[in-house]
């Protein structure tokens, strides 16, 4: 048993600490700003006459802002854990792990800036400014070097499946992030796509849904399979199932991005087989969700106490019902009703709130309490931010489900005498009343997100305070 | 044997998993094939409006009912076998053609309020859309649009065929307050782009960076050096207001869409 430790190993965990509490808040600020820019379909007097915060300028902030800022601290403050941990290694480099820290924060604070400023390439989630593009990959790379120097100077034989999602998701983000943004510039903060219409579009969506693939679905699943197995105390229900769900989704999600384009100009052998494809999906999708779900056999009575275990399994159903409504609104006929609808918004939101908000504060909650070797400051308000986490994201996804459902049928209307029922702005105030219902459920969750930052900060301000009592003298 | 020898997997998996350059590798090599064959068939065969230069868009021949193939110079104009010579000239129907320097002002100030987040500019092949809209979007409609600006999502109308449709005053009026014209809008109020001066400056060198893109760069012949250099005078006194409006009005009538034919293959 070569890989038993006869001492325990430091870790490099400050950097990590500081990536979790830069989630914590980048969690409040990015579900803010989806609150107010929901509010403002629904009460358009919110512009307030302002060009800073018109809906059109904040809206690339509010996806910049939950993606990037949070979903991104996410995943750089558990990869650094997890590769750690399932390692028995320190950081390669603990400095890089810091330019990585400040980097990205760097990037957000740009971005903050710019975006209110209306300087954008106009292409979605990709909208920052080419120099930003440049130090974003930059500080990618950074992270992507770190990690992967760590896994390969590991202590274990084996590199753990989580470590395998990081690196899938390290690689394609990379190419997509760097084909994605070529660009001519124009001036310092202005610059065009090199690609034009068909291309351009496809290499939009080969990133846009990508960005989803690998960053919010790869990423998050390599938190998954480390986080549910240890906040169970159970190993991962199979093993070979994981190496399915994992080489499946790499090669496979690859090839969605066209379904974002069905009946467009692209050519419809591209839609054709990024629709096949996307069916595919669901198999090795929702092996993996069974997977995840499954690690809990034996142990599902730990969800009554578990809280953070809460997370973490309903992470997991809304991934498995993400994963299938994907694929169906993939299919040509459904995609004909769905596309340019509110369901697609729903959709996103399905996964973005249900699945990688959930697993995120599942990871965040879990690793708090290691970082600082404590008891969360409260297990009530935990239970608390959880069931408004779940409620807040089941009325904003019902509330687009009916207004896109709906605005589709009304657009493809026709009355007795041939002509069309409604006209388009007919549809528009058709869907007032799902817009405020999308803010209400918007604001619950954000609600959430304020509660998950107050406890987070009392604990640490107890785990520290606590430690100055019984202040124990560093291990030699 | 130790525990961690055992395979339980494949020998091939387990290889993969215990060496960090191979599973970097074959990874690397796993998420590259769906990008490759999706996206590089598009940069060469026909019905993408990629243009080689030498007029026949890889070989995209567009047929009428009886299968007669309809001339690349009717669906894209070129200056050399069209009787308008120059931008200025050009009529609607001529064919699609890049965007002069007024609406190359009023494409930017599109992009900078994120319109596309909310208008869509793309038709598709449906009765319903085009009853509302207008005859479906075609590849080489969007083949000068360096950022394609097809959208996503229509919480407003889908605006491919705008051009035309109403009046210069009407989106005047409507991009200043919609809530004025249309009073269920939920589009924010605009009125503070007739305040604001174009870019004299950078729309001139937007018009010679999109000559210099190495995919459907606009040609020399047409953004002309003398066309260039004359586009200050275009854009002189011209407000953010007037450089949008100029854009709206030159949406989606460059081609003279003919019944029977198919523009899709």
């Amino acid at each position: 048993m070569e890989a038993t430790q006869a001492t325990p190993v430091k870790y490099d965990m400050e950097v990590v600490r500081w990536f979790t509490i830069a989630a914590a808040i980048y969690a409040v600020v990015g579900t803010l700003l989806g609150v107010y820019i929901a509010s403002e379909l629904a009460f358009p007097f919110l512009n307030f006459d302002i060009p800073y915060i018109t809906f059109g300028r904040l809206r690339p902030l509010h996806t910049n802002a939950v993606i990037f800022a949070f979903g991104g601290c996410v995943l750089m403050g558990t990869g650094y854990y997890m590769v750690q941990r399932t390692g028995a290694t320190r950081l390669w480099s603990n400095g890089l792990a810091w330019f990585t820290f400040w980097g990205w924060n760097l990037i957000i604070v740009l971005a903050v800036i710019t975006l209110p400023l209306g300087i954008t390439q106009g292409k979605e989630y990709a909208e920052l400014a080419w120099p930003i593009d440049i130090l974003i990959a930059v500080v990618w790379l950074a992270f992507g070097l770190n990690h992967i120097m760590t896994v390969a100077i590991r202590k274990t034989t084996h590199i753990y499946v989580s470590n395998w999602f990081t690196m899938g998701m390290l690689v394609m983000i990379t190419y997509l992030h760097v084909v994605n943004s070529l660009a001519i510039p124009v001036s310092l903060t202005k610059s065009y796509s090199i690609y034009s219409g068909v291309q351009d579009a496809m290499i939009q969506w080969w990133w846009g849904h990508n960005a989803v693939g690998f960053f919010l679905t790869g990423g998050f699943l390599g938190i998954m399979y480390y986080f549910v197995p240890k906040q169970a105390n159970r190993p991962i229900f199979s093993y070979r199932l994981s190496v399915l769900h994992f080489w499946a989704l790499t090669f496979g999600y690859v090839w969605l991005g066209a379904h974002h384009l069905q009946y467009t100009a692209l050519p419809d052998w591209t839609g054709s087989l990024g629709a096949a494809v996307s069916l595919a999906m669901i198999i090795p999708s929702w092996g993996g969700a069974m997977n995840g779900m499954m690690t809990l056999s034996g142990a599902w009575d730990k969800l009554r106490t578990d809280y953070i275990l809460r997370f973490l399994v309903v992470a997991l159903a809304f991934y498995a019902m993400s994963t299938f409504e994907g694929p169906v609104m993939s299919i040509k006929t459904v995609n004909a009703l769905s596309h340019y609808t509110d369901w697609t918004i729903g959709h996103v939101h399905s996964g973005a709130l249900g699945w990688v908000a959930m697993v995120s504060f599942g990871a965040i909650y879990h690793m708090v309490k290691k970082l600082w070797n404590t008891e969360m400051y409260s297990d009530s308000l935990v239970n608390m931010h959880f069931w408004m986490a779940t409620i807040g994201t089941v009325v904003y996804v019902v509330a687009m489900w009916v207004s896109g459902i709906m605005q589709g049928l009304m657009w493809r209307d026709y009355d007795e005498y041939g002509a069309l029922t409604y006209t388009f702005v007919e549809s528009v105030s058709a869907m007032h009343p799902y817009y405020v219902m999308r803010a209400i459920g918007g604001a619950i969750f954000h609600l959430g997100t304020w509660i998950a930052l107050y406890n987070i900060v009392m604990t640490v301000r107890q785990a520290t305070a606590a430690r100055g009592v019984n202040a124990v003298p560093a291990k030699a | 044997m130790s525990d961690h020898d055992k395979i339980y997997s494949t020998k091939f998996q387990d290889k993969i998993e215990r060496s960090t350059v191979l599973m970097f590798v074959v990874t690397a090599i796993a998420v590259a094939v769906g990008g490759i064959v999706e996206i590089v068939p598009l940069f060469y065969l026909p019905n993408t409006a990629m243009s080689g230069g030498d007029g026949t868009y890889n070989g995209t021949a567009h047929k009428d009912s009886k299968g007669n193939v309809v001339s690349m110079s009717r669906i894209v104009w070129s200056p050399a076998t069209s009787e308008h010579k120059t931008l200025e000239d050009w009529q609607p129907g001529d064919g699609v053609r890049p965007y002069t320097a007024l609406e190359t002002a009023g494409r930017a100030i599109f992009i900078r309020e994120g319109c596309y987040l909310c208008h869509s500019q793309m038709i598709r092949p449906f009765r319903d859309e085009k009853d509302r809209y207008g005859h479906y979007s075609i590849a080489e409609e969007s083949m000068y649009d360096h950022t394609y600006q097809w959208g996503s999502k229509r919480t407003g109308p889908d605006l491919a065929r705008v051009g035309g449709k109403y009046s210069d005053e009407w989106h005047r009026r409507h991009l200043k307050y919609p809530r004025e014209v249309v009073p269920e809008s939920v589009m924010p109020n605009f009125f503070w782009l007739e305040k604001m001066p174009v870019d004299v400056a950078e729309t001139v060198q937007t018009m010679k960076v999109m000559t210099m893109m190495p995919f459907n760069p606009v040609p020399k012949a047409i953004y002309t050096d003398a066309y260039i250099n004359g586009a200050k005078a275009q854009l002189e006194g011209k407000t953010d207001m007037d450089a949008l409006i100029a854009f709206l009005q030159g949406l989606g009538n460059h081609i003279k869409f003919e019944e029977g034919v198919n523009y899709r293959d």
